[in-house]
């Protein structure tokens, strides 16, 4: 993800612990978190994926005025590719893996900007879903000094077709 | 609260509950956080009529991130120096997940203690679903 301007902001970070269950004052409330070791607001330690929301190529997200690949009128608003198993057609496939490496907490009022390189693409055959296509991207995230907060590895993966579920996993669910 | 190292044993463990029969709701507010609107994952018609699975599912990221509560209420808040996971089952709405560190082993890095851990998190039928590691500075 690209980010040229991620503004870490306490109050999307109350949404974002929130969203994992997570209402530690070191995330929620600024005063008690003065109190903490951590001195002040912090973010979760995922919380950079939601340089999501400020990377604006991001393909998982609706624009304004162009067809979306969810349902409206219809199942999909868009003609999926053929044979897309892949996590959804145009989906942008599923997530494998995800690594990070923390250079100093990342704290509300930073303001980073992110630089994503591609890395290494592998190929499997995977017993649930057909061919495997595997491939990594390493994401910078640097503070409003240039320095590095966080590196991020991400591994994604593009199926052959949708990941078949054994018989009674799902029915529980 | 910090760990301490002098007090950590090599092979002991910490589990917490993650969430108890995961709502579509708690996907939904996560897709809204993070800026992930994968349809995948919040929209039930496409999933099932266009991806051909049989329900919504969650963002591996929030299994991600749900373990990660399980982690810093374990080591202390900002005492992660690496976290990484792979994704190794799906979630559905309805889980119930529970996740567990245990500790690898004790380290010096940078004149810092550093704890490493092996996290993984289970589903209610014992199914994997995130298994991984992690790494924290501790106290001596």
């Amino acid at each position: 993800m690209a980010a040229k301007k991620f503004p870490v902001e306490a109050g999307h970070i109350l949404l974002f612990a929130r969203s994992i269950g997570d209402e530690n004052v070191v995330y929620t409330d600024e005063e008690a978190a003065k109190a903490t070791e951590a001195g002040g607001i912090i973010a979760p330690p995922t919380f950079v994926q939601a340089s999501a929301q400020f990377d604006p190529n991001y393909v998982l997200r609706p624009k304004i005025g162009q067809p979306w690949f969810g349902s409206g009128k219809n199942p999909t608003g868009r003609v999926a590719s053929a044979g897309g198993g892949g996590g959804g057609g145009n989906g942008g496939g599923l997530h494998a893996e995800q690594h990070y490496e923390y250079h100093r907490p990342l704290r509300a009022g930073d303001v980073l900007t992110s630089e994503t390189k591609p890395g290494k693409t592998w190929e499997k055959e995977g017993r649930r879903s057909g061919k495997l296509v595997f491939s990594e991207s390493v994401t910078e995230y640097r503070d409003q000094k240039g320095e590095l907060v966080v590196t991020a590895r991400g591994v994604g993966v593009r199926t052959e077709r949708p990941v078949e579920q054994p018989a009674d996993s799902k029915q529980e669910a | 609260m910090a760990l301490s190292a002098s007090q950590l044993k090599v092979g002991e463990t910490h589990t917490a509950r993650l969430v108890d029969d995961l709502s579509r709701t708690q996907i939904v507010q996560y897709a809204g956080a993070s800026g992930d609107y994968n349809p995948l994952h919040t929209d039930e018609v496409f999933t099932t009529k266009v991806a051909g699975y049989p329900s919504v599912f969650a963002h591996g990221m929030l299994t991600m991130g749900m373990t990660g509560k399980m982690l810093t209420d374990y080591v202390g808040d900002a005492r992660l120096t690496k976290y990484g996971v792979r994704f190794t089952s799906q979630v559905w709405p309805g889980d119930t997940l529970d996740s567990t560190a245990t500790l690898k082993a004790i380290g010096d890095k940078d004149g810092a203690k550093i704890a490493e851990f092996d996290v993984k998190t289970v589903n209610q039928n014992g199914v994997e679903v995130l298994s991984g590691y992690a790494e924290a500075r501790v106290d001596p």
